[in-house]
């Protein structure tokens, strides 16, 4: 019932160590833990499905322009990412987007990009280019091709950036606090708030960092092999 | 289906729709609907006052359905179009959102920030390079400048250092896979978790009667005849106890990366050096070393732009106080405190220019590789 109040944002009643009652205000992180939910799931989906159309797009069509964009992805990679935070800021205020979820949806997107297209790249570009040509042949388009065909066939890629992206947006504290604020509050908040409130309550404090920690720990172990390849794969992130 | 002798009701309907007006019609109405239900879904989130739980389930199928939504409808429509314009704008469909949101999000920002950093705090006077003369002459941010140049350098020589050995050791072992796991394991973990984790470390109570500490640093000290320490509040040397914990969350990382390469030397190299008499140290740094060079210099660039960057870790554990700032803090301060977006942004040109010669080095790399 204590921990179930910590999470909920309840109070909690305790007694220290010389024997006063204590009361403090709970944190809310089951409601910071959906929130983050909320903000991962679709910030890895999303950047994953966009990198991979244009992937297929630089890697199968022909375009004018082709090279010189790559460039810039390639030339993007190492942005820092503090870089975007204010111009996109006063995007955010113009748009009343700022606390949403589309908002990090979008940012995560964003700063994710240039990675997973290079990583989708270099694996979609490497697959035979048969399989693609027969289908054609057979009357199949681009479309058809890549969502039957390629995307299937690049799963393990498109695995080891999940894992990846994911646990980078789990963690990610720099991008919650300045375009969520204490609105929707992501894991990483709330416990960064918690270590302001409750400094010395250790007992609350070291059970809040342990829900922070369950899920990316869970994918960690569960994943570990595609983590590691996505690792080998990407070398360089802004 | 346009050939076909008979055609029930639906296939009619169908092949009214695949033709002339209707076709326009559907070419009309299908965006148009798609973009009603992705409004819906957008206001839905907005103003809802439903339970978290089903909130958030709505979000994520809005938002991955709407994304995957709108490349099949865009798709839809240019597929409509004639032979010849399929060839020309499909493309687009493909890359063109992932450009769009390169440019808004990380190009137009550059150019933006870049324009910004000569501006006052409120970006509304042009003030030439005040901003660039505080960023490289202030106190404060000299004392930023000379606490990222530690993190750069204690932090990554020792993440690679140990990294490195902790490779070559481990690999030894039967039990590498448990080592490896262990050490790697930091990498999941948040850097605020890892603040807490931390914090815990170097906890201090003060002191008084009845005070008991309870950090496991100062437990170790008092245990071995010492006097508790505050270790946080205590410049410069506090500065090495956080960069401890960015150590301790890369070491994994270069390890992982390390030892996948030194699995690479073909063993008949190795087996040959030791035949020919080489101790381990030698072929360590003679065989080793140098076979895995590019990869040694791909893990220590890695590591030294995080460290530039770092903010979290020091964010969570002093909030900059104490001598420990580093500029990506100083850069949300002045940003978020300060309101000063002047500064802040020219705090993220110097950023930005700090990872030039790597941005250079991979367009070079790239080019060498001709992937065009």
């Amino acid at each position: 019932m204590f921990f179930n109040n910590l999470l909920s944002g309840k109070e909690i009643r305790f007694r220290d160590a010389s024997g006063n009652e204590i009361t403090r205000k709970g944190n809310n992180l089951g409601g910071a833990f959906l929130n983050s939910i909320a903000v991962a799931v679709p910030s890895t989906i999303i950047p994953i499905l966009i990198a991979a159309f244009a992937a297929y797009g630089f890697a199968w069509l022909n375009f004018p322009g082709r090279k010189l964009l790559f460039t810039l992805v390639v030339a993007l990679l190492v942005v820092p990412l503090q870089i975007a935070l204010v111009p996109i800021l006063r995007d955010y205020t113009q748009l009343n987007l700022n606390g949403t979820y589309l908002a990090m949806w979008l940012a995560h997107t964003g700063f994710g990009l240039p990675l997973a297209v290079y990583l989708l790249f270099n694996y979609i570009g490497s697959l035979p280019r048969d399989i693609l040509e027969s289908a054609f042949i057979d009357g199949a388009s681009h479309f058809t091709i890549f969502t039957r065909l390629i995307l299937p066939l690049s799963i393990p890629a498109l695995a080891s950036f999940a894992i990846f992206q994911f646990l980078w947006v789990w963690n990610d504290y720099l991008v919650a606090l300045v375009f969520l604020g204490d609105q929707n509050r992501v894991v990483t908040s709330a416990l960064a708030a918690m270590v302001g409130e409750k400094g010395q309550d250790w007992h609350l404090l070291t059970s809040g960092a342990f829900v922070s920690m369950i899920l990316p720990l869970t994918v960690f172990f569960a994943l570990q092999r595609y983590f590691v390849r996505g690792l080998m794969a990407g070398s360089v992130k802004g | 289906m346009q050939n076909q002798p008979r055609l029930s009701a639906g296939d009619q309907i169908l092949n009214w729709l695949t033709t002339g007006v209707g076709r326009l019609l559907a070419s009309i109405f299908v965006p148009l609907v798609t973009f009603l239900v992705l409004w819906r879904g957008f206001i839905f989130l907005r103003d809802s006052n439903a339970p978290q739980f089903i909130i958030v389930v709505v979000a994520i199928v809005w938002g991955v359905g709407g994304v995957a939504l709108l490349y099949g409808v865009s798709n839809w429509l240019v597929e409509k179009l004639s032979g010849e314009w399929v060839r020309r704008l499909q493309p687009f469909i493909f890359i063109g959102p992932a450009i769009a949101i390169l440019f808004w999000y990380l190009f137009l920002p550059t150019i933006r920030t870049l324009i910004l950093s000569f501006q006052d705090g409120l970006g509304r006077n042009f003030v030439g390079i005040e901003n660039y003369i505080f960023a490289f002459t202030d106190r404060v941010m000299l004392e930023a400048f000379r606490n990222n140049l530690l993190w750069m350098v204690l932090g990554t020589g020792f993440s690679v250092g140990l990294g490195l050995l902790i490779a070559v050791l481990a690999d030894r072992t039967p039990f590498e896979k448990v080592y490896k796991a262990i050490i790697f394991m930091p990498m999941a973990i948040s850097f605020v978790g890892a603040g807490v984790i931390w914090k815990f470390v170097y906890a201090y109570r003060g002191e008084g009667v009845g005070i008991q500490e309870i950090g496991l640093l100062n437990a170790i000290v008092i245990g071995l005849g010492g006097k508790a320490q505050p270790w946080l509040l205590l410049p410069p040397i506090n500065n090495l106890f956080l960069i401890v914990i960015m150590v301790w969350l890369q070491t994994g990382y270069a390890m992982v990366i390390l030892s996948s390469a030194i699995k690479g030397i073909p063993s008949e190299l190795l087996e040959a050096a030791r035949v020919d008499g080489a101790n381990e140290f030698q072929v360590f740094f003679q065989i080793m070393v140098p076979t895995i060079q590019s990869t040694l210099l791909t893990v220590t660039t890695t590591i030294v732009i995080f460290s530039l960057k770092l903010f979290d870790i020091v964010r969570v554990m002093t909030g900059g106080n104490y001598g420990t700032n580093v500029i990506a803090n100083e850069f949300y301060l002045q940003q978020f405190t300060y309101n000063h977006s002047g500064r802040a942004s020219a705090i993220a040109i110097v950023l930005l220019i700090a990872v030039i010669p790597v941005m250079i080095y991979n367009l070079r790399q790239f080019r060498k590789r001709r992937a065009f």
